[in-house]
């Protein structure tokens, strides 16, 4: 409560009371932005983890059961061969943790602290000691997550879907403990994110700085409010579903088990009514980090800013009524599937106004292709391809084909990874300069993001191929299975295009190091932006601005406006107007 | 968007008349105007928050309960035979207990309001102690129905019990904890009639925690 009235202490005249301890600083931190580096750095160490995993399995499906270089000395017994319960495990924890503790993390953690106050013109959030709590609530989901790999029997084995009976029958999968952990990890995360959510929703409600209207605010804060709402409404369901499992593993309740008169299939309902929110929950942070970074360089207004913002609403309703288009082959009703057919189509109508309008802002834009804006344009076109295989699987004739093949694990990356994925990374050289006051090598940039584009493609399109031939998703060996044989040369190629893919991310791990400590310092507005936050230091200090807060006075996109002599007009400058009062 | 597209004409032009001045481009946000003011917060950060709280609890036990009406409908019998039949009378006697006690709640926030710290205090603590009587009550029920030979793992109903009524409960004792936060900052004056959204924040969440006992209670003993 006290940071309500925190504006009017004029904190830049005490910054000499400011001086807090190292664990206050960095670890304890009450700052959004260190809270916001704090999320990172847990989502990037995630990503290694994750990464490495992803590799685990595609070795295992191009080399089928011959020794994973690297393992000999963690699986002793088969000196690094797989067997298949330890592959269940890798693909399964691949997902978990990518989609848990790298993406949200990365997108929502980490760019909804840094960016919501800061380009709203607050302080800091609505609540700092709760966004506190939520880092190191989410944190300690990320360990419990982590500890499952050393318990015996080995990590969750069932999916990151889980679906019952195979989650909630311990000796169906062989793994105990490993599964009990994946639904603690989750439930702790689902408080971690609701203590997040609803610190964004109360600081883009109440938080505001003068004349930051709703329509002014920039299309990101947009996105993550709009993220913050599905958050706030589908965790808990998921929360409620693993609570259930977990109490049907450990206390022998019969949830989902039909020996006791539970239904499996009511695990399926409860985890997609929240996991498709919660799709959109991955991607709309990078939608809005895309609207965000194509204006700065196009050097135009974005085009359409209010259908921006209304198609991000739409979308957030859409997704709750779509969600039966993940069971079209768990024996529902075919009305009822035709009903989600219809609802999954609808989303594409706010997804292409989405699309179209990145592109009418590109359009006759003078486009400068830095890193940021080269990631945001992979974000724009991957986004294409994955929102279009996505309209294929809405279909139930086609969805029924292609059900659980790797045209599901296709279209998947091209959204989270084509789509979150690049969005984060466009995110991270954006504000790298405010975030940590330095500039990122572009030469490592180039570097890092062409190969990594070209290997994405390599990696994930040849999905689609092997998918319609028929290899189905999470399976062990391709080579069991005659019909499969003939296109093993598929996974043999995009295996070594997911080590190119791998190797591709050393130049974004160097380029993040040196330019966090021998980075060309950033100025206060590196890339011309209008938006808030550049009018702060870079990186800002505590409560962010001096004495005074920012004052807002237009819309975040007017570039080359006809009233400003530069090519931008930031929006916390005041207009020059004859007998109008100055700031 | 430009305003001219979507606004009728100003009055006196007609629609073929006078050209409009050409629309500035006004790169997302709303019409230009003069110097803006401070805003006005919509409501107490604190109530704000709490009612956000409460959004995402109700679905929290909307994924219960419909899993639990899902396993209900579902079930040839129910309650199944030789199980325990859900005692009626005395949970019903509970319901209004804890509904007395929102009721003793709206007392405490007028109270506050009148500026009767006295009051606030005591209704405060009656509020708290119709809440801490429900929980005995329920206690004793649950003892009663072990002892009858309903436990958690006697299949679904059991199951389903005692998740649910146990999920609730445990939201009755969290709402219990911060009344006696609300009642010790009220006791040392940090929440008044001029800082009243710490108590009211409070009240929010303890009428939907008894809000959604009756909620409950139909659907698990009644229907």
């Amino acid at each position: 409560m006290s940071s309500t009235t925190a504006t009017a202490h004029g904190h830049a005249t005490h910054a000499g009371h400011h001086e807090l301890g190292f664990v206050q600083t960095y670890i304890f931190s009450r700052d959004h932005k260190m809270i916001a580096r704090q999320f990172l750095f847990l989502g990037l160490f995630m990503m290694i983890l994750g990464g490495l995993l992803a590799l685990v399995v595609r070795w295992q499906l191009a080399w089928p059961e011959t020794a994973v270089p690297g393992l000999g000395g963690i699986l002793k017994e088969t000196s690094g061969i797989l067997e298949p319960s330890t592959y269940n495990m890798a693909f399964t924890m691949h997902a978990t943790i990518m989609i848990f503790f790298v993406i949200m993390p990365i997108l929502a953690g980490c760019f909804g602290n840094f960016c919501i106050p800061l380009m709203l013109g607050a302080r800091d959030m609505a609540f700092p000691v709760l966004n506190m709590l939520s880092i190191w609530t989410t944190a300690s989901a990320g360990v419990i997550m982590l500890v499952g790999f050393f318990v015996p029997g080995g990590h969750a084995a069932a999916g990151w879907t889980s679906y019952a009976p195979l989650s909630a029958v311990p000796s169906y999968t062989g793994t105990n403990w490993g599964q009990n952990i994946w639904c603690i990890s989750l439930f702790i995360m689902g408080i971690g994110s609701m203590m997040g959510s609803i610190n964004y929703v109360t600081t883009v409600i109440n938080m505001r700085a003068p004349g930051m209207k709703l329509f002014r605010m920039p299309l990101v804060v947009w996105s993550l409010f709009i993220t913050a709402i599905l958050l706030l409404l589908a965790m808990p369901v998921l929360t409620s579903g693993v609570a259930m499992l977990l109490f049907d593993r450990t206390l022998g309740t019969s949830w989902f088990r039909p020996s006791g008169g539970g239904e499996p299939l009511l695990w399926q309902h409860l985890f997609w009514y929240f996991g498709h929110p919660e799709v959109y929950i991955l991607i709309l942070p990078a939608m809005g980090i895309a609207s965000e970074i194509l204006p700065v360089f196009a050097r135009k207004p974005i085009f359409g800013y209010h259908a921006m913002a209304f198609s991000m609403i739409g979308i957030a309703f859409l997704s709750w009524i779509v969600y039966g288009h993940h069971m079209f082959v768990s024996g529902m009703n075919p009305a009822l599937g035709m009903a989600f057919t219809v609802t999954t189509m609808i989303i594409a109508v706010p997804s292409a106004i989405k699309t179209f309008n990145w592109l009418g802002t590109l359009w006759g834009g003078s486009i400068r292709f830095t890193v940021p804006m080269l990631n945001a344009l992979a974000f724009v076109s991957m986004f294409v391809i994955g929102g279009l295989s996505g309209i294929f699987m809405a279909s139930t004739p086609v969805d029924i084909f292609i059900q659980d093949t790797y045209f599901i694990v296709a279209h998947i990356h091209y959204v989270v990874f084509g789509g979150s994925i690049f969005g984060a990374f466009a995110a991270i050289y954006y504000w790298f300069p405010k975030m940590f006051g330095r500039m990122t090598n572009p030469l490592l940039g180039h570097l890092h993001f062409w190969p990594t584009f070209v290997f994405f493609n390599l990696t994930f399109f040849p999905m689609h191929i092997i998918g319609v031939g028929g290899q189905m998703r999470r399976i062990y060996n391709p080579m069991q299975y005659e019909f499969l044989q003939h296109q093993q040369h598929w996974n043999v190629f995009i295996t070594v295009s997911a080590l190119c893919l791998g190797v591709a991310q050393i130049p974004f791990v160097i380029n993040f190091f040196w330019s966090l400590f021998a980075g060309q310092k950033a100025p206060l507005n590196p890339w011309n932006a209008n938006t808030l936050e550049w009018s702060a230091p870079s990186p800002p200090p505590h409560l962010n601005w001096g004495a005074t807060l920012p004052t807002v006075y237009r819309g975040p996109y007017e570039y080359n406006a006809p009233e400003s002599r530069e090519d931008f007009l930031p929006q916390w400058q005041a207009p020059v107007r004859a007998g109008a009062p100055r700031h | 968007m430009s305003p001219t597209l979507l606004e009728a004409p100003p009055a006196g032009v007609r629609a073929n008349g006078r050209t409009p001045p050409p629309a500035r481009p006004t790169g997302g946000g709303d019409d230009h105007e003069g110097e803006p003011g401070p805003r006005r917060p919509v409501m107490a950060n604190a109530q704000l928050a709490t009612m956000f709280v409460i959004a995402a609890e109700t679905m929290f036990f909307a994924g219960l309960i419909f899993s639990f009406l899902i396993l209900r409908v579902g079930a040839a019998v129910w309650p199944p035979p030789l199980q325990p039949r859900l005692p009626l009378g005395m949970t019903a006697v509970n319901t209004l207990v804890l509904l007395a006690s929102s009721a003793v709640m709206v007392r405490a926030v007028r109270a506050l309001g009148a500026g009767d710290r006295a009051a606030v205090l005591a209704r405060l603590g009656g509020a708290a102690g119709l809440g801490a009587l429900f929980l005995t009550v329920q206690g004793f029920e649950w003892a009663r129905l072990i002892r009858f030979g309903l436990t958690v793992s006697s299949g679904a109903y059991g199951a389903t019990f005692y998740t649910l009524i146990g999920a609730h409960a445990a939201h009755v004792g969290f709402a219990l904890t911060w009344l006696a936060v609300a009642w010790i900052l009220a006791a040392r004056g940090r929440v008044d009639a001029r800082q009243p959204a710490a108590l009211k924040a409070c009240a929010m969440y303890w009428h939907f925690v008894v809000a959604l006992w009756p909620v409950i209670w139909v659907s698990v003993y009644l229907v």
